[in-house]
């Protein structure tokens, strides 16, 4: 029966997506709304929606990888989230890999303390230009794909980058004067 | 290193990938491995000679309903989860009941 083995195929390429992507979906989330709890929730609803929709997705990208459309399920989400409930991004993420590793030398401390000035530099910009630097850094995505989950042109794309790396870092220099 | 480039080094520090919990990845996988499973099963199961009779409808239309609206399914399996989240009353089971029909309402008049 065609309907059935089409079906199959499209339930293995969900998986396929699903075990490639989960750590990026649940890495944005975490980043954008700043607890865990919330994170698993968004992460949850982001493959529901996905599911949903991802024989058109798929139908739709012409080969393209649908990792920018499924961060754009998860902003698109991150969005509602805020709007119905509401509530801003935490300014301290609850906590991450990198600030409960083991201290133990002075650079170490120094390194920490980096690096927990800039993500709650993060945490003040404005919300597209942090986004962007989500899944750049923390995704590893490229302009183009970006662009597909802002919905945005890739020159607009460079753009934010680059000023939200430039607030960052005016930001992180005031901070220092103090 | 320029301080663009320190900086960049900073966020990439920053910024790493977070690992999901291992028991979110379990409960999304085991659902949507029980949900399509379940849905392959009953169309495949059909015989169309019996299909004739209006009676023998029902079973495809669970069938589709599980298949090509698979979400609803696990919109119930999250409603389980909240049930045990909040503590087992029965108001609230009955609040979740309600989402998840309401929910699959709207989908079956989309």
């Amino acid at each position: 029966m065609d309907g059935v083995a089409d079906k199959h195929k499209l339930d293995r390429d969900f998986t396929d997506l699903y075990r490639a992507h989960l750590r990026d979906v649940y890495s944005y989330a975490y980043y954008r709304i700043g607890n865990h709890h919330d994170a698993e929730d968004l992460t949850e609803q982001t493959f529901l929606q996905a599911y949903r929709h991802f024989e058109r997705a798929q139908r739709e990208s012409d080969g393209r990888p649908l990792r920018p459309w499924l961060i754009r399920i998860a902003h698109n989400l991150a969005a509602n989230y805020y709007r119905d409930r509401a509530r801003r991004p935490l300014t301290q993420l609850e906590d991450a890999a990198v600030l409960t590793a083991p201290q133990d030398t002075e650079s170490v401390v120094e390194g920490r303390e980096h690096v927990r000035e800039v993500l709650e530099g993060v945490s003040q910009l404005p919300d597209d230009r942090r986004e962007a630097l989500i899944m750049r850094f923390a995704l590893g995505m490229d302009n183009r794909e970006i662009a597909g989950a802002l919905d945005r042109s890739e020159g607009a794309t460079k753009v934010l980058i680059h000023r939200a790396i430039r607030q960052l870092e005016e930001k992180l220099a005031e901070d220092g004067d103090d | 290193m320029t301080d663009g480039e320190r900086l960049e080094s900073l966020l990439r520090s920053a910024l790493t990938p977070v690992e999901p919990p291992e028991a979110l990845s379990d409960r999304l996988e085991r659902a949507l491995s029980e949900l399509t499973e379940a849905a392959a099963v009953e169309l495949a199961d059909l015989d169309p000679a019996e299909m004739r009779d209006p009676r023998n409808w029902v079973r495809p239309a669970a069938a589709v309903v599980v298949g090509s609206l698979a979400g609803g399914a696990l919109v119930v399996v999250r409603a389980r989860q909240r049930q045990r989240k909040r503590g087992g009353s029965l108001r609230s089971l009955e609040r979740a009941v309600r989402e998840v029909a309401d929910d699959l309402e709207k989908r079956l008049r989309g």
